[in-house]
């Protein structure tokens, strides 16, 4: 199948720094994919090159539209929640809903009711009085009743608490994701979404230093436990990163073959988030 | 409300714009004008009571001899127009304090229309549906330049035929017959005087709205700042260096015809004072004195005239920049 996004030696320049540099990539229908970087990397920037919300340089394709010049036409075709808190406070529920089943030609009202009826959103509430998790449970409630083929998520569950946070990537996965859709998501909550991300992208300085599904991360990464008579031998493999735990080192290889490490310790699959802090090293120094 | 379904999607997704702006803007747009409307009412009420309360105090009955009665029978038809020119007057008055309520509204809605949702961030919803810069940026010229002057008008009608018949009724206690003075007064041709207003009123306000909406689009923040600052700052650069000398033209017309012209052009009425030449008005006027400043045959000479065709092409020129900032404008 074609690619829902083709992206080909995208840059920005802000006027202090360069958001993005030169990146390339493809991401195919029915991913998800986790777009995961330290802050200003350039995760931002890259969603609103993708919305056609900024200029750029370079090659951009989406659902086979330009988003600099077909913005109008592309966006019935995708959906985004840029993070909590931005629908308008003065409007109410049900007027939110009557606007977009309006505007937009994809939405299907019956099923975002559904969505709200096991909210307690009401439908004269606005959303000035609402506390973030409801609000983000009323975007996700529009967003999801809207049939489209790609769904960009940037922090949208920044803020929340637990309960609204798991409660956001079950509705998502349960009742909105299949395999015609794909859905982009940036977040610093890596440990969330670990479990229902497809491809890995991870964003440093406005570059991509790893772009890949989630079954190669699992045979590339591989961690080691590691007992302090071998850790020298484990130390001349070149591992990304070394920490220790209780009296024990754990190492963390890209690369480096299965049969290799099994013989130094205990080898298990590494957190993103472990896989994170090794790749983003040094990134604030 | 119910709205009957449109065919036409452009048209349709328009209709929900500008009631997208209603909803957002219901204090300004409604009830601006329906409570400066009341508090007129109110006023001019106390008055009438102070008056014949006071009046009563210090024994002076107009009514008890059926003066007024008498001078209303002794009155020819020149003094009967006249009354009932007061009495359109009276019409005419509510809303020309509501235009001037209305002018205030329409200039701070253009100034935050395009500035608001990107300060508090929701310009990033409502950029994530399938609706272009320009229609956002149009069914906001519309709101400011029809929806607003509308409500406006309509509510100018409806005090005004209130205050009308409150007149008519304080005078009726005197003993002046009610609907003999109702039929003087012509509130029929005031009605339409008025509505027929606003097309002519959507194309002088244009510069004005254009200028505000441009500014609201692109200033990063402070946008009443940047419009006002921007258009005096360069009025008084041109007025200190007499660059208008160069063009044979005095300080004081950049003043009148591209400050006050840009900035005060969405208060109604301004087109019979900057666009008419005055001598030729101060003339007419003279020729016949009364109300002809709201005819509308006379308010539409103001179609012939250079000031308002060029106010409207610079209108249009400020409303596509202020466009092309909704576009590209990167800050939220």
């Amino acid at each position: 199948m074609s690619a829902v996004i083709t992206a080909s030696g995208l840059s920005k320049q802000y006027k202090s720094a360069r958001a993005l540099d030169d990146v390339s990539f493809r991401i195919a229908p029915g991913r998800i994919v986790g777009l995961i970087g330290p802050n200003g990397a350039g995760k931002t920037t890259a969603l609103k090159a993708i919305l056609g919300l900024t200029d750029f340089t370079g090659e951009l394709n989406v659902l086979g539209f330009d988003p600099r010049r077909q913005r109008d036409k592309l966006m019935g075709e995708v959906c985004f929640i840029a993070d909590v808190a931005v629908l308008p406070r003065w409007i109410k529920v049900s007027q939110a809903v009557d606007f977009v089943a309006n505007v937009h030609p994809r939405f299907d009202r019956a099923k975002c009711e559904a969505f709200l009826a096991r909210t307690k959103l009401q439908p004269g509430q606005r959303v000035r009085q609402m506390s973030k998790g409801m609000i983000v449970q009323l975007h996700l409630a529009l967003v999801m009743a809207i049939d489209t083929r790609l769904l960009i998520l940037d922090e949208p569950t920044l803020g929340l608490d637990i309960l609204y946070r798991k409660q956001f990537y079950q509705n998502l996965l349960e009742d909105y994701f299949d395999e015609n859709k794909t859905i982009i998501v940036t977040t610093h909550q890596v440990e969330e979404v670990e479990h229902i991300l497809t491809d890995l992208m991870f964003i440093r300085d406005g570059r991509i230093v790893l772009d890949a599904d989630m079954d190669a991360v699992g045979e590339r990464f591989i961690e080691v436990m590691v007992n302090a008579d071998k850790a020298d031998t484990a130390r001349q493999l070149k591992p990304l990163d070394e920490r220790q735990v209780f009296g024990k080192s754990i190492f963390l290889f890209d690369g480096v073959g299965r049969d290799v490490l099994e013989q130094l310790g205990e080898i298990r699959r590494p957190s993103i988030s472990d896989l994170f802090v090794a790749t983003m090293k040094g990134t604030y120094a | 409300m119910n709205t009957p379904s449109l065919k036409n999607p452009a048209l349709k997704n328009m209709l929900w714009l500008v009631k997208r702006e209603f909803w957002e803007h219901r204090g300004g747009f409604f009830w601006a004008p329906v409570i400066a409307g009341g508090i007129f009412l109110l006023l001019n009420l106390m008055a009438i009571v102070t008056a014949e309360v006071i009046g009563a105090q210090h024994g002076i009955h107009i009514s008890d001899g059926g003066d007024l009665r008498q001078i209303m029978s002794q009155m020819d038809a020149g003094d009967m127009s006249k009354v009932g020119m007061a009495l359109d007057l009276a019409m005419y008055s509510t809303t020309g304090l509501l235009s001037v309520v209305l002018g205030f509204v329409v200039f701070f809605y253009c100034l935050g229309a395009l500035y608001d949702d990107r300060r508090d961030r929701s310009i990033l919803f409502w950029k994530s549906l399938p609706i272009s810069d320009a229609s956002t940026v149009l069914s906001k010229v519309i709101s400011a330049t029809v929806l607003a002057p509308l409500i406006a008008v309509a509510a100018g009608i409806a005090f005004g035929m209130l205050h009308l018949l409150m007149l008519t009724i304080v005078l009726s206690f005197h003993g002046v017959d009610v609907w003999h003075l109702l039929l003087l007064a012509h509130p029929l041709r005031v009605t339409v005087n008025l509505i027929g207003y606003i097309p002519l009123y959507v194309l002088w306000a244009l510069p004005t709205v254009g200028w505000l909406m441009l500014c609201s689009a692109w200033a990063r923040n402070k946008p009443f700042l940047w419009a006002v600052a921007l258009p005096v700052a360069t009025g008084l650069l041109v007025s200190w260096f007499g660059i208008m000398g160069l063009f044979d033209l005095s300080s004081g017309w950049f003043w009148e015809n591209i400050v006050a012209r840009g900035l005060f052009s969405a208060f109604p009425g301004t087109g019979s004072v900057f666009g008419v030449d005055h001598r030729q008005m101060a003339h007419q006027l003279a020729a016949n004195p009364g109300l002809r400043f709201m005819d509308l045959a006379d308010n539409y000479q103001l179609l012939g005239s250079a000031n308002l065709w060029i106010g409207v092409l610079a209108g249009g020129g400020l409303l596509a920049a202020a466009i092309w900032f909704r576009r590209w404008r990167d800050d939220s």
